[in-house]
């Protein structure tokens, strides 16, 4: 047993990541799924996006072949239109409510027709935005994750001259460092970021983090405004023995170098337990086993009932062989500093009564069971930037900002959003959040 | 199983459904094809002047993932010799000696060359004869096809030319452009015609190409206009088609209806105003011969449900129940009523209501579905949600009378009762 990488061929590696949900092959294809859609009137679909984006109208326009003009559509909404139609949930968000689904029918296809609208846009930049006049006004943006480049384009637009401030190397955070490789790539969210800084007037400082060479209170001093947008932290800690074993690691970390590093170069154990069962869970697991491990079971605690991950999620780690663990609490990690980990120690659970969540608590039945695994991946939720954001001065909830109306904190001109404030929901969210804070600040700086 | 045999003038067919003269019917081996197909019958495509088509010849129009709602063509009559043609319809009849064979005719205008045509023609054992006064295009710029249907006086004079030497039952096709196809259809009846067919294609330009800003079809940059058929003409028809059935003389005849026949209910719709076969060219000319079989079958299968023996027992029902407006019941009053179990909350009935009729339905919103209701009290019935609703028999219609008797406009002007009261 042993965790090394170069497991498989480069053919395989190809194969395995290869596009999860492929766009369209043709036109004609396009317009088949498009006319079905109904065009329904203040839409469910509409209605269960986050971004709100029109997608009744942006179907309608693929169907009189105003592909630009659907392309406008959802970037009016959601300037990440082309990121979230790969990586979005939509099986809980606007495929989930289509009205075909109370047929019995097959929803419209959503995500792949925004595909099919957005890619071009993005590779050939198309110019669907103008950016006004610059005002004069400067605002700064800490991380360059969906929140801030989605404010930030908001302000462009306006003519505010937007400086974010990121710690990594490249932009697009969790949508360039935290998602399965499977569903987008690097280069993707490359030309993404690419697209949306074209508009003009973003400059994005890369390697800047706060906290570390950037102050909140220097940025403050030196722009109109400043939105905060820096995301969340590594997997929540287990607080169990042998947790700081080789061979312990955590899925953000994980997924981060299989998107940096490249798929060859990232090792994985032979055989893996992966501890959560929301989206970074499955996105780990999965990637586990396209990179070669060959038995990967996902422990949960609580039961599919309760699971934080769609069911689509669930079935493609099914289907890539995962096994699941139900109603198993992780209780101490097996091995030694040389060995690494040789296995997982579970509680048995029950359910007990509904949290605060409205779930069903999970109970010890004081029964264990042992896994043999030689590489445990933590993915039981992100933990927030407690002491950065402390150290800020800003008010918060165990370090997550805690936000007003368009995402005003209690420190004069500063807002936040995203993961930040949200502890970490879906890009779609984020997006979102920035939009709104972006308008929020653009009537704060031009009153 | 109901008898689909058909007896039109003494043409016998085992079914109702003839090829209309047209592409599918211009040579042996379509024909041919046809009736093994299973076809009842076919009109041959015109014979008579000497022609040179161009290329292109079609265009249609679409209808969201549907190719073909429409289609125009500005081809002509038959370019192939005239003795090929016979040779032919000679071989096809000895074939096929039980379906039926009718050609259609525009001579050139001129009662020899009409005289000559139709002798030749009858030499070859078929029918009927349909003269061909519809023709829209090409053919008009010589005097002939439309340019003597569109004409009653000119009509009845090639009739009676015709009438002169055929032995044969003659059927006058109509064109439908014209204010009305009745004093054509009358001309000829009073001319001897001994039955009318309806209707031929309509006049169209069906598109501009956007990038080359050339109207379709392009014929090497210049575009005409074409013959518009299908789908799209089948109300159209209809219509015309009840004119004929209603006057007392055009009544008189047998009609054979054309004008998108598709499926069977198409070909019921056209026999319940009045046809006795019905001519299908469209259909074919997108889906091949094939679709005869569901025609058949589709249509015997409602005339047993409906306890029809054979097609006499239904054609022209429906004639009768087409009247003037100011004849309709006002007392008759419905009103829509939405199946909430059924309702798959897309709100086309809300905005198509809101936007565009009464403001009779109620939206109470909901995330993500919203609730749809009908104001009873606004409602005036004019049954637009139901027919942009995309789940069958989610709204129905419900009937709340004003009053118990009849009551129609003119009786209503007369007892002086409120108008403009909505």
């Amino acid at each position: 047993m042993a965790i090394k990488n170069h497991r498989l061929t480069d053919g395989e590696y190809s194969r395995n990541f290869e596009d999860i949900h492929p766009p369209f092959e043709s036109r004609d294809a396009v317009l088949v799924d498009a006319n079905r859609c109904l065009y329904c009137y203040d839409a469910p679909c509409t209605k269960s996006c986050p971004t709100g984006i029109d997608i009744p109208k942006f179907i309608k326009q693929i169907t009189t072949d105003n592909v630009k003009g659907s392309a406008h559509t959802i970037f009016l909404s959601n300037i990440m239109g082309g990121g979230c139609s790969r990586v979005c949930p939509v099986e809980k968000l606007c495929e989930g409510a289509c009205v075909y689904n109370l047929l019995e029918e097959e929803p419209i296809p959503i995500a792949r027709l925004q595909r099919y609208s957005t890619e071009p846009a993005i590779r050939a930049r198309w110019p669907l935005f103008q950016r006004a006049e610059p005002t004069g006004k400067k605002v700064a943006i800490v991380g360059a994750g969906p929140s801030g480049l989605s404010c930030a384009h908001v302000l462009a637009r306006a003519g505010v001259d937007v400086h974010i401030f990121e710690k990594e190397e490249k932009g697009g955070g969790l949508m360039t460092y935290g998602i399965a490789a499977y569903k987008i790539t690097p280069e993707f969210c490359e030309e993404e970021l690419q697209y949306i800084l074209s508009i003009g007037g973003i400059e994005i400082r890369y390697g800047c983090e706060l906290g570390r060479n950037l102050t909140l209170a220097g940025l403050q001093q030196e722009y109109d405004a400043v939105y905060l947008a820096f995301g969340v932290g590594l997997a929540r800690r287990l607080d169990i023995p042998g947790e700081e074993l080789p061979g312990v690691v955590d899925a953000i970390k994980f997924i981060y170098d299989i998107r940096s590093k490249g798929y060859p170069d990232v090792a994985v154990g032979d055989k893996v337990a992966v501890i959560g069962m929301g989206m970074t869970a499955i996105d780990a697991a999965t990637q586990a086993r396209r990179l070669g491990a060959g038995e990967v079971t996902i422990v949960y605690r609580r039961t599919q009932e309760e699971m934080p991950c769609t069911q689509a999620e669930m079935d493609i780690a099914l289907l890539d062989g995962c096994r699941i663990l139900w109603l198993a609490a992780p209780q101490r990690v097996l091995g030694d500093a040389a060995a690494g980990v040789t296995g997982l120690v579970c509680s048995v659970m029950r359910l007990g009564e509904p949290d605060a969540s409205g779930r069903r608590s999970p109970v010890d039945t004081g029964e264990t069971i042992t896994l043999d695994v030689d590489m445990v991946i933590k993915a039981a939720g992100q933990t927030p930037y407690v002491e950065l954001v402390a150290g800020s001065g800003l008010v918060n909830d165990k370090g997550r900002v805690t936000v007003g109306e368009g995402g005003s904190t209690g420190l004069a001109y500063v807002f936040a959003g995203g993961d930040c404030v949200n502890g970490g929901k879906e890009v779609v969210d984020a997006v979102q959040a920035g939009k709104e804070t972006a308008s929020a600040i653009l009537q704060l700086i031009n009153s | 199983m109901a008898d689909l045999r058909t007896d039109f003038l003494g043409i016998r067919s085992p079914n109702p459904f003839w090829l209309a003269s047209a592409p599918p019917t211009d040579k042996k081996i379509n024909v041919l094809r046809a009736f093994e197909a299973g076809w009842g019958g076919v009109v041959w495509k015109t014979l008579g002047s000497q022609v040179k088509n161009v290329s292109s010849r079609y265009s249609a129009v679409d209808y969201h993932n549907s190719r073909v709602m429409g289609l125009n063509n500005i081809e002509l009559i038959s370019d192939r010799p005239l003795e090929m043609n016979l040779n032919e319809i000679r071989e096809c009849i000895r074939l096929f000696p039980d379906r039926a064979m009718v050609v259609s005719l525009m001579a050139d205008n001129d009662r020899a060359s009409w005289h000559e045509l139709i002798r030749k023609v009858e030499d070859t054992g078929a029918h009927g004869l349909e003269l061909n006064f519809g023709c829209p295009h090409g053919m008009t710029e010589r005097g002939m096809g439309a340019a003597v249907g569109q004409d009653p006086e000119i009509a009845r004079m090639v009739v009676e030319w015709v009438m002169e030497v055929a032995t044969i039952p003659v059927i006058t096709k109509l064109t439908p452009n014209v204010h009305s196809v009745v004093p054509t259809g009358r001309a000829s009846v009073e001319a001897g015609s001994n039955a009318l067919s309806l209707i031929n294609t309509i006049q169209s330009v069906t598109g501009v190409d956007l990038d080359t800003f050339i109207p379709n079809p392009n014929v090497a940059g210049k575009s005409t206009f074409g013959g518009y058929c299908g789908p799209a003409v089948k109300p159209i028809a209809l219509k015309m088609l009840t004119t004929i059935a209603q006057d007392p003389v055009t009544s008189r005849v047998p009609v054979s209806g054309i004008g998108g026949v598709s499926t069977w209910k198409d070909a019921a719709e056209f026999m319940l105003l009045g046809s006795t076969s019905v001519q299908v060219c469209t259909a074919v000319m997108k889906h091949g011969f094939r679709i005869i079989n569901d025609l058949c079958e589709g249509l015997s299968n409602w005339m047993d449900e409906k306890g029809f023996a054979r097609t006499t027992d239904f054609i022209g029902r429906s004639v009768s129940a087409l009247t003037h407006w100011e004849d309709l019941d006002m007392n008759y009053h419905i009103v829509a009523n939405i199946d909430t179990d059924k309702c798959i909350h897309c709100g086309l009935c809300y905005i198509a209501c809101e936007d565009a009729s009464h403001q009779s339905i109620r939206l109470d919103p909901g995330h993500p579905y919203n609730t749809y209701t009908i104001k009873e009290e606004e409602c005036v019935g004019c049954n637009l949600c139901k027919l942009v609703c995309p789940v069958d028999g989610c709204i129905s219609m419900v009937e709340q009378r004003h009053g118990d008797e009849y009551l129609n406009w003119k009786e209503y002007q007369r007892r002086g009762l409120p108008l403009n009261d909505h």
